[in-house]
């Protein structure tokens, strides 16, 4: 087949080619360190190193963007030439060669091919291994995850102690951004954050729960088909609404609708109370519970719910005390996971909750969240080594590892529940 | 026995309302944020805006556009309504009764018309968002100078103005065409979707074939082994992560260790496709399990190699699953915000971006920025954002379903 | 070969008359839908109390749709619909004012696959009883489940192990566990349909057996595949084909000489 002959030479001379492309791109940053820069550090000698970082920046994204700088009088025109002169070179060299390369294997690839040539098999060998690359994205993706957040976390635990972190019960990191106050460096306990995350999940789950099962039963086993293709919508349109609507929803109506209510029974509620930010992710998270209950319920056996039905059961029974006990470890399952959804939620915190990190159980009361302050840690420019960015990656590698093993655990819940059944 | 009985027929009922309560909270609460979010967008869509009489009769066509002072013009046009007005402080107060954007416009129209210089003509002019919020009616007069934006000076000159008849109220226009501003009035979300869409259209080139190859090997090729079962294990929690974390990622990786710059849609792009990645590769996963065995079996029967029968039969008839499954995954990118603001989309943006390495926000990050801001105007603009987004991940939705109804292979 | 319907329900009747036991459950005209197709076209049958009768025919021919009629099981299907006559000790079962319920927990059913619920053994058995709340105390429920499993022949096999789970039972143990569920709420009907067919041999030997000791406490319907299950087990014998009820009547004449070529056919194994 004429068509696997072509496309053995064109992997072959594209592949490797396209390999290094991605190598130049993702290293193009100690490319310019190392081809253009030096040369800016001679000839301009006026350049000090942050302006030669300023100009790499520069070169990073655009190089016509030069005549910025030389408009606003950074550098010399004949010196920006010399240094587009330069950089195009390099580029040119660089393209030159790879087009070479190119050539060269698809040549020798050419040369190896005559009728009785198999290249089919040999053409999917390659595009196997294609594919197997490609497989590992979703790997390499998680090992990115551990290793920068362990990475970033380590360094912050070189400057911060790790009980002071773990079991701290006082959250303050503005403090630490003031470099001239010499040993202070904030004081970074967790404690306060995880009592939120955890305070403004209960009164999710409290909301979310009961809705979310009572209506997974009524779609499961009572709606007639035709209510069900009504209904079911409405929990799918508010899973797909994005949580920054959530979020602006609970700021601007929930907050002070839920402050008014407190204010008219005589109490006092903070505006960005906890009870509106977890109400709010509460309705968000019906869908999640009720579309996997409603799905471990409906995989009950009929032959179960007929034989309670059989023995004068009535149906609310036959949930009861049959199906829900069957479905147990589906349902459980799903409530982990909306646990785990719930406290991995960002936008509807960060724009609800409060950012003053207070140890209380008092859902009237203002807390803020993990997500939360990774958010304002991060928002913003900072420097890679204060402990203040890195504390972020600290909460980042506990919120990763406590989402982890929920979704595990729920994983084997449902596993062993499968096998139960099949 | 029979008073046994209804006591559990009542028991029954009572099980069954609670379900359908359920339902109708949930239903309720859907409602209830939609109906807000119309009913608090509505003061966006429209601005008050007046015509005033501009004299470019002492301008001749030789001067330069940068000599010629717009805000000048503007404002003898406007004071020419109040004579009385003499002191400074109470010009610069009528003055700011008008948006500051006003001089730009007028000098982006003459740039366009030059034939208007030495005329004399009138030129729509864009109120400040406090006037118009007061035109609208959103300014309680009743309440003390103090607790209001406008006092009662700025109340009876904007009562004035809009005596003369040349006030009007007209579609905003900018809401729709222009980036982000400081002035509510000016700022519009046209930007922020422009880098939604670069953004997703990174997602969708890179997560696209990533996972749909992934799946294919995961699904055809691989042998089941450790490794396999590992990265297969791994697919499925990597759907969990919270999408934050996929921030972090994108943050300490391409951003602090590949030196990519902050706040491009390119590293926004990379970000949400891993994210979105678990979910192409489960949905092509199992629309491919969903064709039959036999179709495979058929194909290898009549000499066809595996990569043959991936790609002549099993991919052909998965693919409305696949599509459909990367438009869900798309979706949720679409309205994702928490990772962006890690990697610097939350910047304040005016340009509208072109390419995927200029600076540029998300429509849902913007969205977040709005609602931050102190400007009551912007409760408007926000909500009227809001809508537009969930109309755009409606019609999104719309077209995985359409899809899914018209190409669907049923065995 | 008689095809006209009006016949056959005249023969039927005929047979029906000429029954020596007083008979329990009458039904007459029974027609069920599912949907826009009729799965049974007026069946006219007549159930004997304390007698066992078996409902034989090849599948698909509606002998469990009918069995299902009975308990108004058939309800719990969407598209379900029937239409006719059922009468149990005179009283219209699809009256409007009938209890479904309650219908229910004087009917008990045998499934096809045993089908314990994921509790104990002993969980099993008093689930009816308990539901009912006919039993207030726990002696006695102890008591009624002894007594249940023991009629299900169940008792010297499980009675170390009433908490572990029904499923963990063999399958022939969970069959006679699920006898007993349906035995513990003290029916007057037990339904079973097809309770052998997932089990081996000397399980169905001792269900079977099972069956002959209950007749005389229980009226029993049977749906059987085995024409020797049949013909070991009941009194009466009624034929369905196709959705319609071709013959009935005592077992012996059924599998001797039955008046209908195509129950003959049947029975001898030349069809079906």
């Amino acid at each position: 087949m004429p068509i696997y002959h072509g496309l053995y030479v064109s992997l072959w001379s594209t592949l490797l080619p396209i390999f290094l492309i991605i190598l130049l791109l993702f290293f193009k940053d100690s490319y310019l360190n190392y081809i253009v820069i030096p040369f800016l550090s001679e000839e301009t000698i006026d350049l000090g190193i942050d302006e030669i970082l300023y100009v790499k920046s520069f070169l990073i994204n655009n190089i016509s963007s030069l005549s910025t700088l030389i408009s606003s009088g950074f550098i010399s025109e004949g010196d920006a030439n010399l240094l587009v002169e330069k950089y195009q070179e390099s580029r040119v060299v660089s393209f030159s060669s790879l087009v070479l390369l190119s050539i060269i294997l698809g040549f020798v690839s050419y040369k190896k091919l005559s009728v009785r040539y198999d290249a089919r098999r040999r053409v999917e060998r390659i595009l196997k291994f294609i594919f197997f690359v490609f497989s590992t994205i979703a790997v390499l993706t998680t090992v990115g995850i551990i290793f920068s957040l362990i990475f970033e976390t380590l360094r912050f635990f070189s400057q911060v102690g790790f009980f002071d972190f773990v079991f701290g019960t006082h959250w303050s990191p503005q403090t630490a951004i003031r470099e001239d106050q010499v040993g202070s460096s904030g004081s970074f306990g967790s404690i306060p954050l995880f009592t939120g995350t955890l305070l403004i999940t209960a009164v999710a789950m409290s909301i979310a729960a009961p809705l979310g099962l009572y209506s997974a039963i009524f779609l499961s086993q009572y709606a007639k088909p035709k209510t069900r293709d009504f209904l079911k919508p409405i929990l799918e349109i508010l899973a797909g609404i994005p949580t920054v609507v959530y979020g602006f929803f609970a700021a601007l109506t929930v907050g002070p609708f839920v402050r008014s209510c407190g204010e008219y029974i005589g109490l006092t509620v903070a505006t960005e109370s906890a009870l509106a930010a977890g109400l709010v992710m509460g309705v968000m998270i019906i869908p999640y519970v009720s579309s996997l209950s409603d799905d471990v319920m409906t995989a009950v056996p009929l032959s179960l719910r007929d034989g309670s039905l059989a023995l004068g059961a009535t149906k609310a029974e036959t949930v009861k005390k049959v199906i829900i006990p069957a479905a147990l470890p589906g349902i459980v399952s799903a409530l982990l996971l909306a646990i785990s959804r719930a406290i991995g939620e960002t936008m509807i915190v960060v724009m609800a909750a409060g950012l003053a990190a207070n140890l209380t159980a008092n859902p009237l009361s203002a807390v803020t969240t993990v997500t939360v302050q990774i958010v304002t840690l991060l928002v913003g420019d900072q420097e890679f080594d204060s402990a203040k960015t890195l504390a972020a990656f600290a909460l980042g590698l506990m919120l990763f590892v406590i989402t982890l093993a929920l979704n595990v655990f729920a994983m084997i819940i449902v596993r062993r529940y499968r096998e139960r059944y099949e | 026995m029979s008073k046994n009985l209804s006591i559990r027929h009542r028991a029954e009922k009572r099980f069954i309302a609670y379900g359908f309560i359920s339902l109708i909270l949930a239903a309720t609460m859907l409602a209830t944020i939609i109906g807000s979010m119309i009913y608090r967008s509505i003061p966006a869509y429209t601005n008050y805006s007046i015509d005033l009489e501009i004299n470019m009769t002492e301008i001749s066509a030789e001067d330069e556009f940068e000599d010629i002072n717009f805000r000048g013009i503007i404002r003898s046009s406007l004071f020419s309504f109040f004579p009385e007005v003499e002191s400074r402080s109470d010009k610069r107060k009528l003055f700011k009764l008008i948006s500051s954007s006003a001089s730009y416009t007028l000098r982006d129209f003459i740039i366009e018309n030059p034939s208007y210089i030495n005329k004399k003509f009138y030129f729509n002019v864009l109120f400040t968002d406090d006037s118009d919020l007061f035109y609208k009616g959103y300014v309680d007069t009743s309440l003390s100078e103090s607790e209001r934006r406008l006092d009662n000076q700025e109340v009876a000159w904007l009562n004035e103005l809009k005596n003369t008849g040349r006030v009007k109220n007209k579609i905003s226009k900018n809401l729709f065409l222009n980036g982000d501003s400081r002035e509510p009035e000016v700022a519009g979300f046209w930007g922020a979707t422009i880098g939604s869409l670069i953004t997703i259209s990174v997602t969708l080139l890179l997560s696209f074939p990533v996972g749909v190859l992934t799946a294919i090997y995961l699904e055809n090729f691989a042998v089941k082994n450790r490794i396999t079962d590992f990265i297969e294990v791994n697919i499925n929690n990597l759907a969990a992560v919270p999408s934050i974390i996929f921030g972090l990622l994108g943050l300490a990786v391409f951003i602090n260790f590949f030196g990519m710059p902050r706040s491009i849609p390119l590293v926004g792009g990379l970000v949400l496709s891993l994210m979105t990645l678990p979910t192409i590769i489960i949905a092509t996963r199992s629309s491919l399990q969903s064709v039959p065995p036999s179709i495979r079996e058929a194909a290898l029967a009549m000499g066809a190699s595996e990569m043959q029968v991936v790609f002549q039969h099993l991919l052909p008839s998965a693919l409305p699953g696949i599509f459909t499954g990367t438009i869900i995954g798309l979706a949720r990118a679409f309205g994702e915000s928490a990772p962006l603001l890690l990697i610097g989309m939350v910047a304040f943006i005016v340009d509208i971006p072109a390419t995927f390495t200029d600076p540029a926000t998300a429509l849902p990050v913007q969205i977040y920025i709005w609602a931050d801001s102190p400007e009551r105007a912007f409760v408007a603009k926000t909500s009227a954002a809001t809508l537009i987004l969930i109309g755009l991940l409606i019609l999104i939705n719309l077209a995985a379903v359409l899809l899914r109804k018209r190409y669907e292979v049923k065995w | 070969m008689k095809l006209n319907g009006d016949l056959i329900m005249d023969e039927q009747k005929e047979q029906n008359n000429i029954r020596n036991k007083k008979s329990l459950i009458e039904c007459r005209g029974v027609d069920v839908f599912y949907g826009d197709k009729q799965a049974l076209f007026g069946i006219n049958l007549d159930i004997g109390e304390k007698e066992v009768t078996s409902l034989i025919g090849p599948s698909g021919c509606g002998k469990s749709t009918f069995l299902r009629c009975i308990n108004r099981m058939n309800d719990v299907i969407e598209i379900c619909k029937v239409e006719g006559n059922i009468k149990i000790d005179n009283e219209d079962i699809y009256h409007p004012d009938v209890d479904v319920v309650e219908l229910r927990s004087r009917i008990g059913m045998v499934f096809q696959k045993p089908n314990p619920f994921p509790k104990s053994v002993y969980d099993n058995v008093a689930y009816g009883p308990k539901l009912h709340g006919r039993i207030l105390h726990k002696d006695d429920l102890d008591a009624k489940v002894e007594k249940s499993l023991e009629r299900a022949g169940l008792w010297s096999e499980v009675k170390d192990r009433l908490g572990e789970p029904g499923t963990s039972l063999s399958g022939g143990q969970q069959q006679r566990l699920c006898i007993a569920r349906a035995i513990a709420i003290d029916p007057s009907i037990i339904l079973m349909d097809e309770p052998c067919s997932a089990l081996d041999p000397i399980a169905t030997a001792k269900i079977e057996e099972l069956i002959d000791e209950l007749k005389d406490n229980f009226t029993i319907t049977i749906v059987t595949h085995s024409m020797q299950q049949a013909a070991r087990v009941s009194q009466r014998t009624a034929f369905f084909h196709l959705g319609k009820l071709i013959e009935v009547g005592d077992t012996e004449k059924i599998f001797r000489s039955p008046d209908h070529e195509q129950t003959e056919a049947y029975v001898t194994g030349r069809y079906g």
